[in-house]
């Protein structure tokens, strides 16, 4: 592992030198401490190039009053392209992703991200083109988002679709003020939403943001939701229930089907986290169901890449009757022609500017087009074989909280690793010197200690071993020398942060030394 | 039958070693828990998957043609050096999810700490978060935010603020607990009615938004409402669709900006039909508790080494959940790390120059078209890089003979603004070469001079 490598590297460097030597060389290519934008360069140096100049070249206080001009760009960066090349060359080098090694955080889908896909995007008559460019002008691009919404309605069992939202919990806001403006348009000012405890964060807080108030339904023993409970908790003063299929424990919500009658049958709405698509596709749709309103996370279950924090795209497929109230523009056909429809009285408005992540929903398309139906289906049930394989082999070494068949993802806890004092976080940290990024720790909050694990698909069998062996090897260190799990990471840029001194005294951005 | 599908590496013998493993016969048997009247029975109707070439020839044809451009209202045609598209096509980039584990997202957090410096440079503000969606919903969030803060329910809100920016406020805020108020901008001006607002600030606003550039590319004067804006106890926020402005602009918090929300496209971001785009927001010290979106800080690790983490959580989804300040989760990281090499590539003198040749090129733009017959300038106040015609005939016939030459001459206002249903906004960038915008004026002057 590069990782590995650099940080022996780094090691033996500093062993056998004296410290100036080692400050000096604090540039240099392999030991990559490489300091902030702001603290290298130096007065002068430029990096960048523009068009020549054709027209006069104007006197800025002539047009604009001095009081609304800046004095100047103080602090900016002043780097030579090469400086600029190497700082974030090296910065890349210090991270992690799903191309350097597994990633099986849970319920993030870090499947591989298709090569072809960042080509196509990066065509320019796909990212030179304006989006108030005359419809006429944009037809090919109008298809490709219309179609794109055809196949998502189709994998989800759903009537339409809206690629609007830029993230999955934009889309979770964009369905759930679907469901307050039509329960508004039917003269209902519904007050509570219900959220199964083993909901993703953004759940609650996306409905308290819609103004409703959250109240959670406890899932049984078996870790999902039962129709009783909700039953009881189901009544004419509840918009909607929020679910998960599969839920955050990896199981899927086996009662669904009963549950949205209940729901149905008060004038309640059933919204579903897709998050998990990427155990049901080809297998089972969620608009069979009952499901009202869903959203997914395109750069889940569809491949598109995760970049650090962003960009996805969360769009919403709804049935039929929550479709007046779809944000727009909607796209619609007529005979060979598209075009944006403005005219939707209903429309609860619009979630951003524009139309939607573009770029992400055309990396979409062309995933779904590469796999085709039966592709998906597969891609389904391998992500499933791959995330039951790895329970399988790991239960006799990590305490599994519900011990049945998983779907796409499984969750342990540390309880066999607590008589040592070694915990998820511990397990979690040894296994980045391993060369792995470590599963999602400490959620869902309903097992406690948790780790959740998602393989996917794109997981080979001697992936999983190697990923298996070092957590079976990693519990034979917590139990012989558990020292190693706990001072872990060790083989790293830097060890573990202090999270707290982040927080007590914030430093969010850089300021120059008096 | 086995069909090879692309990213799925497992033979047939992965399988039946795993299935084997398991103790499950068949891969169908991992299916038991979902109730048997809902799995389905038949394949998805999709298309049959394509391979690598056959899927770019079937892609290509769904390209537009390039054209000569004056679009901008929110989405700028601007140079992106080869290095922002190179580096951000690293996979260790790109690849990578939210760094929740910092000892080995060195990278993507020092990027976000590089990007939260560079905005509160720019803009002139103490904090700045990781990014939001785009510069709409960026606004919406502060507009929302300053309800938290203040607890008052008016909103000043110019009305020439972008219109799809002023939709998506509308679609964000609650109307049980926010009221939008439009103030008008002045005819032949342009900018905010900075007397009609003076006149609304009452103790019951809790926040005014002005947009500058705003949609006119009219450059605001925050400075003669600031004031009082502060007596009453009430928030500024300042938008802008246009960040490279502000390589010649005053930062909104020199000015007395407490939010500055815009859209950050225009640093290194191709225009893309749209997205993804990035949503900055920066505000002062003192709201940071309160504000949405990610935060990286500094900090040090076991040996005393300084390396960079999120922080301030507590206000964020996966922790406050109910109670978060919103549910953002993911944003657009790698837009943000792309306007950090942007930025990065111009530097100090850079950002200035390009700002600057937009300003002469737009100029240039505005002294030729004002010289059309039938075409006057509709605004008089000054303007950075775009700014309104007002011509005789139908703008939107007039656009379309003009699209005949392959020139895309303007954005046709009538459809933003009743009144204005004789205008075009036009945007002239470091990318329209003295050519082009002699090209645009003729096809312009012969356009309106065709008519009937």
């Amino acid at each position: 592992m590069l990782l590995t490598l650099c940080s022996m590297l780094h090691a033996l460097c500093h062993e056998n030198m004296a410290d100036d030597m080692v400050s000096k060389l604090k540039d240099t290519g392999l030991i990559q401490d490489e300091p902030l934008l702001f603290e290298q360069g130096g007065e002068g140096r430029k990096g960048y190039s523009l068009p020549r100049w054709d027209v006069e070249e104007v006197e800025v206080r002539n047009l604009i009053s001095p009081h609304l001009l800046r004095k100047g760009l103080e602090g900016f960066p002043q780097l030579s392209e090469v400086d600029v090349v190497r700082h974030f060359t090296r910065l890349s080098q210090w991270n992690y992703g799903v191309d350097s090694g597994f990633y099986p955080l849970g319920s993030c889908t870090m499947k591989y991200n298709p090569k072809l896909n960042e080509e196509l995007a990066r065509l320019p008559g796909f990212s030179a083109i304006h989006p108030y460019q005359p419809e006429e002008l944009s037809q090919g691009i109008l298809k490709l988002m219309y179609e794109l919404e055809r196949f998502l309605a189709e994998i989800t069992g759903m009537d339409h679709v809206t690629l609007q939202p830029a993230a999955g919990a934009h889309g979770e806001l964009t369905g759930m003020k679907m469901v307050r403006a039509c329960l508004e348009a039917r003269g209902e000012r519904r007050k509570k939403v219900l959220v199964p405890d083993t909901a993703h964060g953004t759940n609650c807080s996306t409905s308290t943001i819609v103004s409703y108030q959250m109240v959670e339904v406890k899932s049984s023993e078996k870790g999902i939701i039962h129709p009783e409970q909700v039953a009881r908790q189901m009544d004419e003063d509840v918009a909607a229930i929020m679910v998960t299929n599969p839920n955050t424990l990896g199981l899927f919500e086996e009662h669904l089907g009963e549950i949205a009658e209940i729901v149905h049958r008060k004038g309640g709405f059933v919204y579903c986290d897709g998050a998990n698509l990427n155990a049901l596709m080809g297998i089972v749709k969620l608009g069979d169901l009952g499901v009202d309103v869903l959203h997914i996370n395109l750069h889940k279950t569809f491949s598109t890449p995760h970049g650090g924090g962003g960009p996805g795209a969360g769009p919403v497929a709804v049935k039929k009757e929550l479709a007046p109230f779809l944000p727009i523009p909607v796209i619609e056909k007529e005979g060979e022609k598209y075009f944006f429809n403005q005219d939707r009285p209903d429309s609860i408005g619009k979630m951003r500017a524009f139309y939607g992540n573009f770029g992400v929903l055309l990396r979409a398309y062309a995933y779904i087009l590469t796999l085709g139906a039966h592709g998906l289906r597969k891609v389904s049930e391998m992500a499933v074989l791959n995330a039951n394989y790895l329970m399988k082999r790991l239960k006799d070494y990590y305490y599994l909280p519900y011990d049945r068949p998983c779907m796409h993802e499984c969750v342990f806890t540390d309880r066999f690793q607590e008589e040592h004092h070694v915990t998820t976080l511990d397990i979690a940290k040894r296994l980045i010197d391993y060369g792995f990024h470590p599963p999602t720790i400490y959620f869902p909050l309903v097992v406690k200690a948790a780790l959740m694990i998602e393989p996917t698909e794109t997981e080979s069998k001697e992936g999983l071993d190697r990923f298996i062996d070092t957590m079976i090897e990693m519990a034979r260190e917590a139990e012989e020398s558990p020292d190693l799990l706990r001072q872990a990471p060790q083989r790293v840029k830097v060890r573990r942060l202090d999270e707290v001194l982040a927080a007590r005294r914030p430093k969010l951005k850089w300021t120059r030394k008096e | 039958m086995e069909e090879f599908f692309r990213y799925i590496p497992h033979t047939r013998n992965d399988v039946q070693q795993m299935l084997d493993t398991i103790g499950a016969p068949k891969v169908e048997d991992l299916f038991e828990s979902i109730p048997g009247q809902y799995r389905l029975s038949k394949p998805l109707d999709l298309p049959s998957s394509l391979s690598e070439p056959d899927l770019i020839r079937h892609l290509q044809a769904y390209q537009s043609d390039r054209y000569s451009s004056f679009l901008g209202a929110g989405a700028y045609h601007h140079f992106i050096p080869a290095a922002v598209s190179h580096l951000i096509s690293r996979s260790e980039f790109y690849t990578a999810y939210t760094p929740y584990q910092p000892e080995i997202s060195q990278g993507t957090l020092q990027g976000i700490f590089e990007f939260q410096t560079l905005m509160c440079q720019l803009t002139g503000m103490e904090v700045a978060n990781a990014s939001m969606y785009d510069g709409a919903s960026s606004l919406a969030e502060a507009v929302v935010m300053a309800q938290r803060i203040t607890k008052r329910k008016k909103v000043l809100l110019s009305q020439a603020v972008h219109p799809e920016y002023r939709r998506v406020i509308r679609t964000y805020l609650d109307p049980d607990q926010q009221e939008i108020i439009p103030v008008p901008y002045r005819e032949g001006e342009g900018k905010t009615d900075e007397k009609v607002l003076l006149g609304l600030l009452d103790e019951e606003v809790g926040a005014v938004v002005i947009q500058s550039p705003n949609f006119f590319g009219v450059v605001e004067d925050l400075l003669p409402v600031v004031e009082k804006i502060r007596e009453v106890g009430a928030l500024m926020i300042l938008a802008f669709s246009e960040a490279i402005a502000y390589g010649i602009l005053r930062p909104p918090g020199e000015m007395g900006a407490d939010i500055v929300a815009g859209e950050g496209q225009s640093l290194g971001m191709p225009i893309a039909f749209g997205g993804p785009y990035l949503g900055i927001f920066t505000t002062r010290e003192r709201f940071v508790r309160m504000m949405p979106g990610r935060l990286v800080g500094e900090t040090v690790d076991l040996d005393g080494k300084r390396g960079f983490v999120l922080t301030l959580a507590a206000r964020e989804q996966h922790i406050r959940r109910e109670r978060a300040t919103s549910n953002i989760c993911t944003n657009e990281g790698l837009c943000a790390l792309m306007a950090t090499i942007y930025l990065s590539c111009f530097g100090k003198e850079g950002l200035r120059e390009v700002a600057v040749m937009n300003l002469s090129k737009t100029e240039y733009a505005k002294k030729t078209a004002s010289q059309i017959p039938g075409c006057r300038l509709a605004f008089s106040s000054p303007t950075f890089n775009e700014f309104v015609l007002q011509i005789e005939g139908n703008p939107g016939e007039v656009l379309t003979k003009v699209r005949e030459k392959k020139i895309l001459g303007g954005v046709n206002l009538a459809g933003f603004y009743p009144e204005l249903h004789h205008h075009l906004l036009v945007t002239v960038t470091e990318m329209n070469p003295k050519e082009e915008i002699d090209a645009w004026a003729e096809a312009l002057e012969k356009s309106i001079g065709q008519r009937a």
